[in-house]
């Protein structure tokens, strides 16, 4: 088991002859054994991508051809919260958006729309490293050596980052020390996103394959205050955390009435305070994510 | 993108909401022609400068006379303002903004941001105005009202009235404030605004509602759909690093440490700061290279670090996703041929073609005489501190 994604899931990439990374990473992705199944470029349907994939026009042409139940989005910032919205419509499932870049109010309008489809669409992202089941479906960006994939004497552990690389990082340390990863999700760095550590958080904790979790944050926002909070009232698994920009200047956050209606101001301070208040044991040191969780794992 | 507070007065007097006149100048001259063109028998004088904490630091001033609207204004151009938001040495001031003072009867809040908790935008008033409005949020979070704005309607005017009735106003006033409500979310939702303030905005002691002050701020993500928006931009506060920076697609942001950073992704970029400072050194930078980083952009980004004449010492960091760590390798050798690392550099790197990578840092040696390499970000940061004797 994992959670989002298995090798099951039938992926398109919208995108998929851009140069923003569509072409470079579903080569990546199919190499990974990712299932991919199509493409989406407006203007080049009927063609296919030199891995030999279909493209279509749309995704809902790509959907009933294909039968695809998630999509990867590479589509360029400005048009890619229509590709997400095109997604939803065609009720793709789990739409992962690796864009960066996206203005605020397209994600505000987005996120509206897809509150009415409800639990049928999951957004990860956007500006993230993507999701991976390793061994099973790689949607994103990641480097796929780093994942080690459940084995016999390892424990699998479950990773929910706001960061990208930071994520490789955790994902590498707990590589080296022995254990295997059931699922590892970016959730994306922006003030509007999808699925947020809460959601994640849940699915690791329903995941009978997950036995432990790592979850990296930042700072900004009350996002990892909000997951202290659920933490401590629903999950049982051990959990080990890190918050980056301890030493981040104070004076660069974002403006001042964007934290207050928070109603907090979001240092690192404030939420290893909530985290640890939680049971969460929180790493000093990003090289010490790995030997963290082994502390917490053992109890 | 941050804009003055005379633009953001202009903008919103366009977006239909009452803004008193006002000049700007750049001379003391001119402020002193200025004063007696308006005849006002007080006007206040203030510096355009993006830092806050200006009339504790005295470049906000009420001036009663030509000569004493003279002096000030001589006295605002010719010296640096330094504030707790400004860096030690200040800022320089080149712009004024003169108008006439009001009679104030009471001072509100009103502002329009984007709640990340909610995903959406949010409406704040507060009939406690003229103060920072966190000190308020922390000490009497009653006194602040907030309300969602739907996506794509913009904020309904009952909502407005809501919020105009809850702060306490009465009678014409009601519809007075609502409107100016209405037209700052519509501005903010027409423009890709980040924050829109109006703080303070008054009622006068004859009944006129006025925005004393406002601050809008821009979400970068957008400002290329807005070319007027964009037009406004100004860099003269910007670090020069921090523009060389940004004509290269880096994200920079210069520090006061002495040990710089080149590092991919901003979270691993912040962590790395981290690692630095918990083993006794201090960061001299932030810098993402990004995911898309060019040859050229990865030279650059080495460029911009020696170009900080307090750098001791370099810590690069990758960890390759789209960046490639050869492409990174590449350009720190070139760099070394080109510019010479006097101090030292340690490298670690991990991810994508990281073996490609390492060979080519191997044939490089006799290039980079400096550099060290590390397995881990703990041995990375206790080499470069342990090197650059920080």
């Amino acid at each position: 088991m994992s959670i989002l994604v298995d090798q099951n899931t039938r992926v398109i990439c919208q995108g998929i002859t851009g140069r923003g990374g569509g072409a470079f990473h579903t080569a990546a992705c199919l190499q990974y054994g990712t299932r991919l199944v199509g493409g989406v470029s407006p203007g080049k349907g009927g063609t296919n991508d030199p891995n030999g994939l279909p493209i279509f026009d749309t995704v809902d042409q790509a959907v009933r051809a294909t039968g695809a139940d998630a999509t990867m989005i590479f589509v360029p910032a400005p048009f890619a919260a229509d590709a997400i919205a095109e997604a939803a419509a065609a009720d793709l499932r789990t739409i992962v958006a690796i864009t960066e870049g996206i203005p605020v109010l397209d994600m505000v309008k987005v996120k509206a729309m897809l509150a009415g489809y409800g639990e049928k669409v999951r957004l990860i992202g956007p500006n993230c490293p993507g999701v991976i089941t390793p061994g099973q479906c790689k949607i994103g960006i990641m480097p796929g050596y780093i994942h080690q994939a459940p084995a016999p004497g390892r424990k699998n552990i479950g990773i929910v980052s706001r960061s990208g690389t930071l994520t490789y990082e955790a994902v590498w340390q707990t590589t080296q020390l022995g254990f295997a990863q059931s699922t590892c999700v970016g959730i994306g760095g922006d003030p509007i996103k999808g699925l947020d550590f809460i959601d994640i958080l849940a699915m690791f904790q329903q995941d009978a394959q997950t036995d432990g979790i790592v979850l990296i944050g930042e700072i900004g926002g009350t996002a990892e205050e909000a997951a202290a909070a659920f933490i401590q009232r629903a999950v049982t698994k051990p959990v080990a955390a890190f918050i980056a920009g301890r030493t981040a200047p104070p004076g660069r956050r974002m403006g001042h009435a964007g934290a207050i209606i928070s109603g907090s101001e979001g240092t690192a301070l404030s939420k290893i305070e909530a985290l640890q208040a939680a049971g969460v044991r929180v790493a000093a040191s990003p090289a010490d994510i790995g030997s963290t969780l082994r502390m917490a794992m053992a109890g | 993108m941050k804009i003055h507070e005379y633009q953001a007065r202009e903008l919103l007097a366009q977006a239909g909401i009452p803004v008193p006149a006002a000049r700007v100048v750049e001379s003391a001259a001119a402020a002193q022609a200025a004063f007696q063109a308006n005849g006002s028998p007080v006007q206040v004088l203030k510096a355009q400068v993006f830092a806050g904490g200006r009339g504790k630091a005295g470049f906000v001033k009420l001036v009663k006379s030509p000569e004493e609207a003279r002096a000030a204004a001589e006295f605002m151009l010719t010296h640096r303002m330094v504030s707790p938001q400004t860096p030690p040495q200040g800022c320089p001031v080149k712009k004024l903004l003169i108008a006439a003072a009001v009679e104030i009867s009471h001072e509100y809040y009103l502002g329009v941001a984007v709640d990340r908790a909610q995903g959406a935008i949010g409406v704040i008033a507060s009939a406690e105005g003229g103060v920072e409005i966190e000190t308020v949020a922390h000490q009497r979070p009653s006194a602040i009202i907030r309300q969602m704005v739907a996506p794509g309607r913009g904020l309904e005017p009952f909502q407005a009235r809501q919020i105009a009735v809850a702060l306490g106003f009465k009678g014409g006033l009601i519809g007075g404030f609502a409107d100016i409500q209405v037209k700052l979310v519509r501005f903010f939702l027409e423009h890709d605004a980040a924050l829109a303030e109006i703080n303070p905005l008054v009622r006068t002691t004859d009944g006129r509602l006025l925005a004393l002050d406002a601050k809008v701020n821009f979400d970068d993500n957008a400002v290329w759909r807005h070319p007027r928006i964009a037009a406004l931009k100004d860099d003269s506060e910007t670090d020069p690093l921090e523009i060389r920076a940004a004509a290269a697609g880096l994200n920079y942001i210069k520090l006061d440490g002495q040990i710089a950073c080149v590092v991919n992704g901003a979270g691993l970029a912040m962590a790395t700061m981290d690692v630095i400072q918990l083993h006794g050194g201090r960061p001299a930078n932030f810098l993402d290279v990004g995911g898309g980083v060019t040859p050229e952009g990865a030279r650059e980004a080495f460029g911009i670090i020696l170009a900080d004449p307090n750098v001791r010492g370099i810590l690069v960091n990758i960890f390759g996703g789209i960046a490639r760590c050869d492409l990174i390798a590449e350009a720190l050798v070139q760099a070394g041929r080109e510019l010479g690392f006097k101090v030292p550099v340690v490298v670690r790197l991990e991810g994508t073609r990281v073996r490609e990578a390492n060979a080519v840092l191997a044939a490089a040696k006799k290039d980079l005489p400096t550099l060290r390499t590390a397995q881990d970000l703990n041995e990375a940061g206790q080499r470069i501190v342990a090197a650059a004797g920080a």
